[in-house]
């Protein structure tokens, strides 16, 4: 009913409006072209100018709203190089924006038509052209120069006390993998994924390096604050990307291409929570590259604490061959009342639960 | 009352050509000459008509969309009428939402703003500024049409099959558009979507080579390049752009097709997907991006370049003045031109490309700027002591030039590789690509259908209708597209369509119900826009002058409804450039009129 309403609505306004514009018509017929015209420029030219005054002040109005739900502070020390960046930029293009739309709305106020007045037969100005060729060529070439400066710092090698993390994008989950005391991720081929061997990744299980890699998945991603991080990034069947917001950092996630990205997280989950006085707050993973009907849908959470509680975390992990090969599994487990056969049971059935 | 200068003496070789043309009489049915005319002026006005439905369609899809992403709480049972299946329980399902953004952009892009905008007036104009009776090849003419229209049909069938549209976004980047298993969009719809950008590939193509040819050479005799008006410079390098730069998207699609249908592994490697293990190694999905942005970024020059010219046009004639610095905006359609096609993998900086070769995608990105900001800075000065009058067409140019502006600089932003990291794929880029293309432009086809729509049809657009349009639309689209700029730096990624799971992206509720509530307005609109022209062709108000605008350039000297061939007696000789309006204390002086030996020089 709503709807049919509204669409009566805007068709009698509609009607209306047509309606009017028909009878002005012939209205400027009858009092003559010329006086139209000139009634009709002048509020135009009026309105051209208050809708400078009115959009320059809704410029700032939208400011206003909106500036605090901006993400605040970055979460990242690359963050901090990005955030510099947009200011330095936002401040040259600012400057050029306000010059050049009061320029363009105050010249057509000021030299709307007028008898009084003839146009003024100005062809070219080869000086001009240079000055306003130079002036934003050095402009840019500033922007440029800070833009390519923090560039290579991004995208250069990783340092060498990075945690390595390998983060792995499908539809619609992420899945990580520590690469364990080794500090080496094995080696993996995709057509050993399988969800029935309990092998999402495709570990190749004969590389030793394999068999202290931690699998996570459908819980928090946990880093080390202050400690930088290098994410070896891929995916199983489309493109994604892992977008950090709060780090300010994204990398796409490339089916037969890995990626890899590099930054320091600034604030523990915590901190931020304090900073933010947001007790629910949590880092979150977007997907940010068309991947498919649940791409609003692919979450993920990351945790960053200190060294210390990462190290208790991640011990609490079992790597995951040995969920694959429960007896090759040396470490008893904790409750010692279970007999092995027991655990062993009990371990297949956490990994099918994993699944 | 504008003399047309008949130019009798010497026959050249010029006029014997034209007069081949002139005495040539063929029978005219119904069919040929209003279905497959081959007068460029009847062509130009089939692709604006299709141009025009397609518009509504696509904007349609838009406001659909939009009504998801300011309610999607609240169920629309009248969608579930309409749509079944798509829009189950009155929520659009996120396949259709998806096919939706797709279409939306597909549509939009290549079928309005390239078809529709190029098109239109490269057809309409060309012959009649140049001064020539027809395009080089009528009949390719009439086929580039008919292609486009065949695009269309294939386009519009995709919509109807039971697996739906292609939905991985107008970029269709594999391996999601390659693969079926992936998303239901990648099925037929996917095929459909190549073979009808295929048929849209050659008709711009058969177009582009006919424009390129008909400036070169059938120029009327005196119009050296130098006297060209700027609209037809513009064109003309779209053409050329055109030309180099949408056979790459075609090699991409062709490829596209063979890793879908023939097992080839061009864009695949190492997939695992819905639990499938494909047999494909060895390709890159990064191939399919480099190609089809090698065209991506031409493509929206070429929506921008004919508007720009257009817009030139406009402002000078309303302003009474030159247009300011003709070389100068020569020389920067130039240069945007050649850099056009150096800086297309600012739209890969994030796909883990090699730093150095993006650091080089960065400066040529930001170099590309510095002629767009002296194409600004000369659209100033022509307005700057003029005398200037506000048609509708002339509101237009000047809203063109404010969202050029304000599109433009955003795009500093995203060249900058450094700042892309944080603002690719947000918002930022969706408020960025549609203040400079999605409304600058459409800016610029509306300048050119309200200036050049007297020379169409033989009648003026309803004048109060036309103001109504533009204001509404201005305001309208700032008030859409600037505040998603906020959410662009808070991170708030594209293509979502509910944010009700995240924590992060949950403050824009508020902004995201008051955009869609005036996209629905500037959408009623534009209805109201499209009911103008089409009224206004029988029953607007009729030209009585044979120059209404009082302009210099060759089109406002033939009659008032040009018939085939344009001019009635000899084609006009041109003795000077497009640019005289207020030379000498005279209002304007046309292209025509010899040089007088008292004449200031300039």
């Amino acid at each position: 009913m709503q709807t049919f309403f509204t669409i009566v609505i805007l068709l009698l306004g509609f009607l209306i409006t047509f309606q009017i514009a028909k009878a002005s018509e012939y209205v400027a017929v009858l009092r003559g072209e010329e006086k139209s015209r000139k009634q009709t420029n002048k509020i135009n030219a009026f309105m051209l100018l208050a809708f400078l005054v009115v959009g320059l002040i809704g410029v700032w109005y939208c400011n206003e709203e909106l500036k605090g739900k901006v993400l605040d502070f970055p979460a990242s020390d690359h963050g901090v190089d990005i955030d510099r960046m947009m200011w330095i930029t936002l401040a040259i293009t600012g400057i050029v924006f306000f010059i050049t739309q009061i320029a363009l709305f105050w010249f057509a106020f000021k030299y709307q038509e007028s008898e009084k007045r003839k146009a003024y037969f100005y062809p070219h100005n080869n000086r001009l052209e240079v000055i306003w060729t130079v002036i934003p060529a050095i402009a840019l070439t500033v922007l440029v120069g800070f833009g390519l400066y923090y560039w290579f710092r991004i995208t250069g090698e990783a340092p060498k006390n990075s945690l390595v993390v390998e983060v792995t994008g499908s539809q619609f989950k992420w899945e990580y993998r520590y690469p364990g005391k080794d500090g080496v991720l094995g080696k993996k081929y995709y057509k050993q994924i399988s969800e029935e061997k309990n092998n999402p990744l495709g570990q190749i299980w004969d590389d030793p390096a394999n068999h202290d890699d931690v699998y996570v998945s459908g819980e928090p991603l946990h880093l080390v604050v202050n400690r930088p991080v290098k994410m070896v990034i891929g995916a199983k069947d489309v493109i994604h990307d892992v977008g950090l917001a709060h780090f300010r950092m994204k990398m796409d996630a490339v089916p037969g291409t890995p990626t890899t990205m590099w930054f320091t997280p600034k604030y523990t989950t915590r901190q931020m929570q304090e900073l933010l006085d947001d007790p629910e707050f949590t880092y979150e993973i977007s997907c940010d590259q068309m991947c498919g009907k649940g791409h609003y849908s692919m979450r993920g959470e990351i945790i960053v604490e200190t060294q210390e509680e990462f190290d208790r975390w991640l011990a609490s992990k079992k790597p995951k061959y040995f969920s694959v090969f429960p007896d090759k599994d040396p470490t008893p487990k904790a409750d010692t009342t279970a007999n092995k056969s027991v655990t062993a049971v009990s371990a297949r059935m956490n990994s099918e639960r994993m699944e | 009352m504008g003399a047309t200068d008949i130019h009798t003496g010497v026959a050249t070789t010029h006029e014997v050509h034209h007069d081949e043309h002139h005495a040539h009489h063929h029978r005219e049915t119904f069919i040929t000459k209003y279905i497959f005319s081959q007068d460029h002026k009847t062509i130009g006005k089939q692709f604006l008509v299709t141009g025009i439905i397609w518009a509504i369609i696509g904007a349609f899809f838009s406001v659909m969309f939009r009504l998801q992403l300011a309610y999607p709480e609240q169920t629309f049972p009248i969608l579930e009428t309409v749509f079944g299946r798509w829009a189950k329980g009155g929520t659009i399902q996120p396949e259709f939402y998806y096919a939706l953004v797709t279409m939306h952009g597909t549509v939009l892009v290549f079928f309005v703003l390239t078809a529709g905008l190029s098109g239109t007036f490269a057809n309409l104009l060309i012959p009649l500024q140049v001064g020539a009776r027809d395009m080089a090849s009528p009949f390719l003419n009439m086929l580039s049409y008919w292609f486009f229209f065949m695009a269309s049909v294939v386009m519009i069938s995709s919509l109807f099959i039971q697996t739906g549209p292609a939905s991985g976004g107008w970029t269709v980047y594999p391996p999601l558009s390659a693969l079926g298993q992936a998303s239901e969009g990648s099925k037929l719809g996917m095929d459909l979507w190549i073979a009808s950008m295929s048929l849209f590939v050659v008709s711009s193509l058969l177009g582009g080579l006919n424009y390129i040819t008909t400036i070169l050479n059938m120029r009327t005799k005196g119009m050296s390049m130098t006297r060209l008006p700027l609209t037809i410079w513009a064109l003309f390098f779209t053409a050329i752009l055109g030309v180099l730069s949408f056979p790459v998207l075609l090699s991409g699609l062709i490829l596209l097709l063979f890793d879908r249908n023939l097992g080839t592994s061009f864009y695949l490697s190492d997939i695992f997907v819905n639990g499938q293990i494909l047999p494909n190694e060895g390709g890159s999905a990064i191939l399919f991006q480099h190609l089809f942005w090698f065209l991506g970024h031409p493509e929206v020059y070429i929506i921008i370049l004919p508007a720009m010219g257009m817009v030139s046009e406009v402002l000078a004639v309303n302003s009474r003045k030159p247009i300011f610095g003709y070389m100068a905006m020569l020389g920067s359609l130039f240069a945007i031109t050649i850099l056009a096609f150096v800086v297309w993998a600012h739209h890969m900086f994030v796909t883990g490309l090699n730093p150095l070769l993006g650091s080089i995608f960065v400066l040529l990105t930001l170099l590309i700027a510095v002629p767009s900001a002296i194409k600004v800075f000369n659209w100033l000065t022509t307005m700057w002591r003029g005398n200037i009058r506000f048609t509708p067409a002339t509101l237009f140019a000047i809203g063109f030039v404010s969202l050029f502006i304000s599109g433009g600089l955003t795009g500093i932003f995203l060249g900058n590789s450094t700042i892309d990291i944080h603002l690719h794929d947000t918002y930022f880029v969706v408020a960025h690509f549609h203040i400079v293309m999605g409304v600058s432009a459409m800016f610029g086809m509306f300048a050119g259908i309200y200036h050049w729509f007297p020379k169409m049809f033989g009648r003026y657009l309803n004048n109060t209708l036309g103001y109504i349009h533009f204001w509404v639309t201005l305001v309208g689209a700032y008030l859409i597209f600037w505040p998603m700029h906020y959410m662009g730096f808070a991170g708030v990624p594209r293509r979502y369509l509910d944010f009700r799971g995240w924590k992060s992206f949950n403050e824009f509720d508020d902004l995201n119900k008051m955009i869609t509530i005036v996209s629905i307005i500037v959408f009623a609109v534009q209805l109201m826009f499209v009911f103008n022209f089409f009224y206004s062709i029988f029953k607007g108000r009729k030209v009585t002058k044979q120059n209404p605008w009082g302009a210099t350039t060759l089109e406002w000297t033939t009659p008032i409804r040009p018939g085939h061939g344009n001019w009635e007696g000899e084609i006009p000789e041109v003795h000077r450039w497009a640019y005289d309006y207020g030379k000498d204390g005279r209002e304007f002086i046309q292209q025509t009129e010899p040089i007088s030996p008292n004449e200031s020089k300039h």
